[in-house]
């Protein structure tokens, strides 16, 4: 089945700094989503991204390990080896793109993982089917413009 | 009339039109780019992205030299005699160390210190949208500052007029490098680069391995020139056979009471879980008061202060230096920068400012004369422009010289409307080589991203 999508707009989930600078998004739902997906979904994704993210930057043992032995080889040691972090980050891709196949993409939605947008925000851009609406964009989060 | 008008940048003139999809095919033969050439920010790049480095390499060649120089000498006039006096070990903990140093002086020095990545043209729109919500059509420039709640404390977000962001936490822009830089410590220029998040780690090993170098050598100097004097019975006479060792030792004097009190002041940085920054500006200083102050950032324990800033996990880099340039954002970049502001003419209000900055205001002022005129008939709508490239070019016209192996290709693609002027195209792209590859400047940006809102004059025909 063929059918052409254009992006109508997106929305940003910003970043939660409650917790100091360890990463971690905001879990509130958008309100241009409301009629696109279940809030549950949305806030299980969002979750389990930060849980991702807190395991990542976790402090304890095995990354004080991690760190002394690069200390101590003079940060060779990270030409044959993989960071922790970046194992993680592999780890979100893929949910990130399992999440899209599932759950998004059906739904009009795509989520872009933060790491391509600087760890700033998680982009959720959203597709209007170009068949059942004439022109882009009908979400009602696209504030005046201005200019008319 | 209305000169200067604060426009909403409006999602929907960001997405990708049918039109550029011919422009595409135009462009196949080009070959992809990598996103360190098209960065924005005042950094060189070497060996195809790899190495990263500020613009101004800074003292980096002199400290480098020093230190080769003094260990040179070292080894050739001093480790002899020490060897045969002494011990074979001391050449060996002299090696070690010099090794150390560095390796943690060329990874300092070419390490991404933990640069934000600029935001992109939507997130920028989003972010001006949420804080305008009223819609006024007077100009007013975004609110700089929003609160936020670390650990219940109030901390202050700054938003950054360069990368169109509010900052997050502990980061801050260093006008040197023209990047907004994560737990900014300062830009250190005998090492010719930030010092920041991920590269503090490297900087403090670098200085206290210095430490412990500049202390190595100069004790053995001490001791050299002890034992020669006691063997020659005559200091001048052992000055005199060994005259390295006073070179030597005047550096390592001098040295060693700016290296071993920066490595003070950096411990108790780490302690503390401090940035240079903070400390100086008194961030966190008690002055305020008591219930007022405190980092909230530190773990109230000096041993799990040092352990999270020394050996903690180590982000990745975030600006992704050898990633290839998605073609389709490259490609409305290029017709962007041809098109070079003409639905800017064909507006009724002959000039429009578009956002707030202050020298992206002076630029329209002194580009506005320029830009009657044209009129294009098919301007496409416009869409994203490639990264992080929507942002202020470098205030100071200053051509940079491409150095090293890093190269900037000019951008001027094959596509060329017969209406653009190539002067004009001339004296906007001589900001900087570097901006060339996306962008011609912000406002023009900025503008044409408006003006894709503009009513349906120009734009029909896009749709």
């Amino acid at each position: 089945m063929r059918h052409s999508a254009s992006l109508a707009n997106k929305v940003f989930i910003q970043r939660d700094y409650s917790e100091g600078t360890t990463c971690k998004f905001q879990t509130k739902f958008p309100s241009e989503l409301e009629s696109r997906i279940e809030r549950t979904l949305f806030e299980d994704t969002v979750k389990t991204l930060n849980n991702y993210y807190a395991e990542a930057e976790k402090i304890g043992g095995q990354s004080y390990l991690e760190g002394c032995l690069a200390c101590a080889t003079a940060y060779l040691i990270f030409l044959c080896m993989e960071t922790r972090y970046e194992k993680v980050l592999k780890k979100i891709a893929k949910y990130i793109q399992e999440q899209n196949e599932k759950i998004y993409a059906p739904r009009g939605l795509l989520i872009t993982d933060p790491i391509e947008r600087g760890m700033r925000v998680i982009e959720i851009s959203i597709y209007e089917d170009r068949g059942s609406s004439g022109s882009s964009s009908g979400s009602s989060s696209v504030s005046g413009s201005t200019a008319r | 009339m209305k000169n200067c008008e604060y426009q909403q940048i409006d999602p929907r003139a960001l997405s990708v039109s049918p039109l550029s999809v011919q422009s595409h095919t135009e462009k196949k033969e080009q070959r992809p780019r990598r996103k360190w050439e098209v960065f924005p920010g005042k950094n060189r790049f070497f060996c195809d992205g790899r190495i990263i480095i500020a613009r101004q390499s800074g003292v980096l060649p002199l400290t480098l030299g020093l230190i080769v120089v003094t260990c040179g000498l070292f080894f050739a006039f001093d480790c002899p005699f020490l060897v045969e006096h002494l011990t074979i070990f001391i050449p060996v903990i002299g090696g070690v160390l010099f090794v150390f140093v560095v390796t943690s002086l060329l990874r300092t020095s070419f390490t991404d210190p933990g640069i934000l990545p600029r935001a992109t043209p939507d997130e920028a729109a989003d972010i001006e949208r949420q804080i305008d919500t009223s819609g006024s059509s007077t100009y007013r420039p975004p609110p700089r500052t929003k609160e936020i709640l670390i650990n219940q404390q109030v901390v202050k977000l700054k938003y950054c007029f360069t990368c169109k962001m509010f900052r997050p936490p502990r980061t801050s822009h260093c006008s040197l490098c023209d990047n907004c830089v994560e737990r900014f410590d300062h830009h250190c220029p005998w090492v010719g680069n930030c010092v920041g998040k991920r590269n503090y780690r490297y900087f403090y090993s670098f200085i206290i391995s210095l430490s412990f170098l500049t202390s190595f050598i100069f004790g053995c100097v001490i001791t050299h020139i002890t034992l020669r004097s006691q063997a020659t019975k005559g200091l001048v006479q052992a000055i005199q056979e060994s005259p390295a060792s006073v070179v030597e030792l005047v550096i390592c004097f001098f040295s060693i009471w700016s290296i071993l009190g920066l490595s003070g002041f950096h411990t108790y940085l780490v302690a503390s879980n401090l940035t240079t920054n903070e400390d100086i500006k008194g961030s966190w200083s008690s002055k305020r008061g008591a219930d007022d102050s405190g980092n909230p950032y530190s773990y109230n324990s000096i041993i799990t202060n040092c352990c999270v800033t020394l050996c903690g996990p180590m982000p990745p880099s975030l600006i992704d230096r050898r990633g290839f340039v998605p073609p389709d954002e490259a490609i409305p970049a290029a017709s962007a920068s041809e098109i070079e502001l003409p639905p800017f003419a064909t507006k009724n209000d002959a000039n429009m400012c578009t956002q707030s900055t202050k020298d992206v205001l002076e630029r329209m002022i002194h580009s506005s004369f320029e830009f009657n005129g044209l009129c294009p008939p098919g301007t496409p709508k416009t869409t994203p422009l490639v990264l992080e490239v929507s942002s202020a070019a470098a205030p100071t016209a200053e051509p940079s010289p491409p150095a090293g192996c890093s190269r900037q290709h000019p951008r001027r693609p094959a596509l060329c409307p017969p209406f653009s002027r190539s002067n004009k195209s001339d004296s906007l792209h001589s900001i900087n080589p570097a901006f060339r590859l996306a962008s011609p400047s912000p406002s023009l940006s900025r503008s044409t991203l408006i003006l894709g809102d503009a009513p349906d004059i120009s734009f029909n025909q896009l749709h």
